[in-house]
Order: C-alpha cells, then structure tokens, then sequence
C-alpha cells in the first residue's frame, strides 16, 4: 500500500513537472514519431489571443472524451513568450484546470518555425495541426467541439 | 429593398472575413491622411525630404507590439536622420479593442516620448487597403519618379523575444539596401504578432 502511494505520488509528480514545458520543434516531431498510430492534434494558442482562449473549452472536452479510451491526444502547444512561461502560462492552466498536456514553444526564430510547421502557415494563432503517422492536415482557424469530432472522422 | 440590404450584408460580412490581401513588394504605396495623438494629420505629404517611410502598423495592446515598441522607437531615431522616418499607424478596431482607443494612444505615445506620428485610422481604411495583417506588421516606402513604392513587408526581424543568436535584421537590411540604391535581399516575411481586430460582423 505504502508503496503504491508512493508510486501515485512519483507518477503525479512525473506528469505535473512535464506539463506546461517548453518544448522545441525537434522534440514535438519526435513525439510524434513516437506514436505512429495515434492522432495528434496539436493546437497552436497563447494566453493573450482571446479566439485561443474561446476555442480552448472545445479541445478540453475533445481530449476528455477521446484522449483516455482511443488513441487520440490533445497538445497544446503555447507560443507566448517563454519568460511568460510562469507567469502568464501556468496560472492559466491552473485557473482553467486543463487536463491536456500545455506546453510552451521555445523556439528562437518565429520565421523558421512557422514554415516548418507549414509553408502555409501566415503566424496567426489559432492554428491547428492533425498529424498522424505521415498523415498531416494544418488548419489556420477556429475550431467548435463538432468541427474537430469531423477532423477525428478523417483521420482515423 | 429589404432583399437588397440583405444581401449587402451578407456581402460585408463575407468581406470582413475574407482573406487580407496584403500588398506587395514592387506595387504603389497608398497615401494617407490620418489623426495623430497630437491631433494634426499626417500624410507622406508632410515629409518633403523623405526618400521613403518606415510604416508600422502596431497597437497599443498586443504583447507582440509591446516586445517591439522599443525596436520600433530605435528605428525611428536611426533611420529618420537618414530620410527614412517611422509612421506608426493603429489598425485595430477600438470598439473591439477598447485599449487602442484614440486617448489610450494618446497616453501611449506620450508616455513613451515616441518620436513619430502614431495615427488613428477611422474605420480602418488605411489597415485594410495595406492589408495589415497582425501586429506588428512593417511596410517600407521608398519614393520614386513613379510615386509612392512598397519595398519591403513583414517583421521588423526573426527575433520576437530577443533570444535568437543568429537574428537577422530585415527592416535595418532593406533600409541599407534602399540607401545603396540596390533593392532589399529579402523583400517579404511572416508579419507574426497578434490578429487586426476588425470591426466584428453583426
């Protein structure tokens, strides 16, 4: 018993520390190499985009009825500032107690990343990736609960 | 009538979400006449000695701006004594975003002492006929034979958080260029930095 709930503890400790860390391109793609048979679906926002912060509810909900049961998981992927990381991030996720895994961007040039994630891509936030596997479809706008069970739909 | 005004609004509405265009590179600068925070109008008219204008549009209100304000205020106090002065303009809608209203810019640009005109665009003509993008997003003028020529826009560099060791100066690079009489290396980048907010569709 002893050791189980020290188990819990480590465990929850491991998940809490890995949340809202900052996360390089390079270690976002191997993520997902990582999983070639689940659905990422990788949400571009930060703190201070009010049609981020809007549409947030909707991936929460998303990852809550799919994320435990199916091989669907939810990243979010801040890109405020990393010295907001403290300040601005992680109160947010306390405040709105997101149960996706948050991360902040950390990448130095903004011109690079962005074309790296799509040569499409303008930089406007919301955005949202769907990789699967070599399967990736990019999507520079909003996203309702429904909008994103229809993605789910095509990519499974 | 009524059917007409329907469809007028269905129009507006599709317009207001449509894409940005914005302009290019080697297409003609649109002339203004915009309210400063001093409450004069400014147009390229008043620079008789510009050999071009450093045009920024920007805001009070996005951290992206924000990070930028010093950059934008150093660019001024280089380049204007070379002929190439900012013009600040706020294309955000201040019903939509209530601190870029006209006083609050007032304060902004009083407070930080700017340098340069920091202009009102009513309705937002002047955002939209740019097609300005986020904030920041930078438009270079040069003046010609021809008239009034965009030369370069974008970011004023790749280094948002001033944290990337190998940035590259787009704005100052295409200034010097301009200066040499050569045409900037690299013309076009990413504007990244917060959405214009446009005047909601009802």
């Amino acid at each position: 018993m002893r050791q189980l709930s020290i188990l819990i503890i480590l465990t929850f400790t491991a998940s809490f520390a890995k949340s809202q860390s900052l996360l390089s391109l390079d270690q976002l793609e191997k993520r997902l190499q990582s999983g070639r048979d689940t659905v990422y679906i990788i949400n571009f926002w930060a703190t201070w985009c009010a049609p981020c912060v809007k549409e947030i509810p909707s991936f929460e909900k998303f990852n809550k009825e799919h994320g435990l049961s199916e091989k669907v998981k939810v990243l979010l992927v801040s890109v405020d500032f990393i010295s907001d990381r403290k300040i601005k991030v992680i109160p947010f996720v306390k405040k709105k107690q997101l149960k996706s895994e948050v991360f902040v961007l950390n990448e130095p040039d903004q011109q690079k990343y962005i074309d790296r994630i799509d040569k499409n891509w303008s930089g406007t936030i919301p955005a949202t990736l769907f990789v699967k596997g070599k399967k990736r479809k990019f999507v520079e706008s909003e996203f309702s609960y429904l909008a994103l069970e229809k993605e789910l739909q095509n990519f499974k | 009538m009524k059917k007409y005004i329907f469809i007028l609004l269905a129009f507006v509405g599709f317009s207001a979400n449509a894409q940005i265009n914005t302009l290019t590179p080697g297409t003609s600068a649109p002339d203004f006449k915009l309210k400063n925070v001093d409450g004069k109008e400014v147009s390229f008219a008043n620079y008789p000695n510009a050999k071009g204008f450093i045009v920024v549009f920007t805001c009070n209100t996005c951290p992206v701006a924000k990070a930028y304000e010093t950059r934008i205020m150093e660019l001024d106090k280089k380049f204007a004594p070379l002929g190439y002065p900012v013009i600040a303009i706020n294309p955000n809608d201040p019903e939509v975003s209530q601190g870029d209203n006209f006083d609050a810019m007032k304060e902004l640009a009083k407070a930080k002492k700017y340098s340069f005109p920091y202009l009102y665009d009513a309705g937002q003509v002047i955002t939209n006929k740019y097609g300005a993008k986020n904030t920041p997003h930078i438009f270079i003028v040069s003046k010609t034979a021809t008239g009034n020529v965009i030369e370069y826009t974008g970011s004023i560099d790749n280094d948002q958080q001033n944290n990337n060791p190998e940035r590259t100066l787009y704005v100052e690079n295409a200034i010097n260029a301009l200066r040499s009489n050569s045409k900037p290396l690299v013309n076009s980048t990413k504007a990244i930095g917060c959405t214009v907010r446009r005047k909601a569709v009802k």
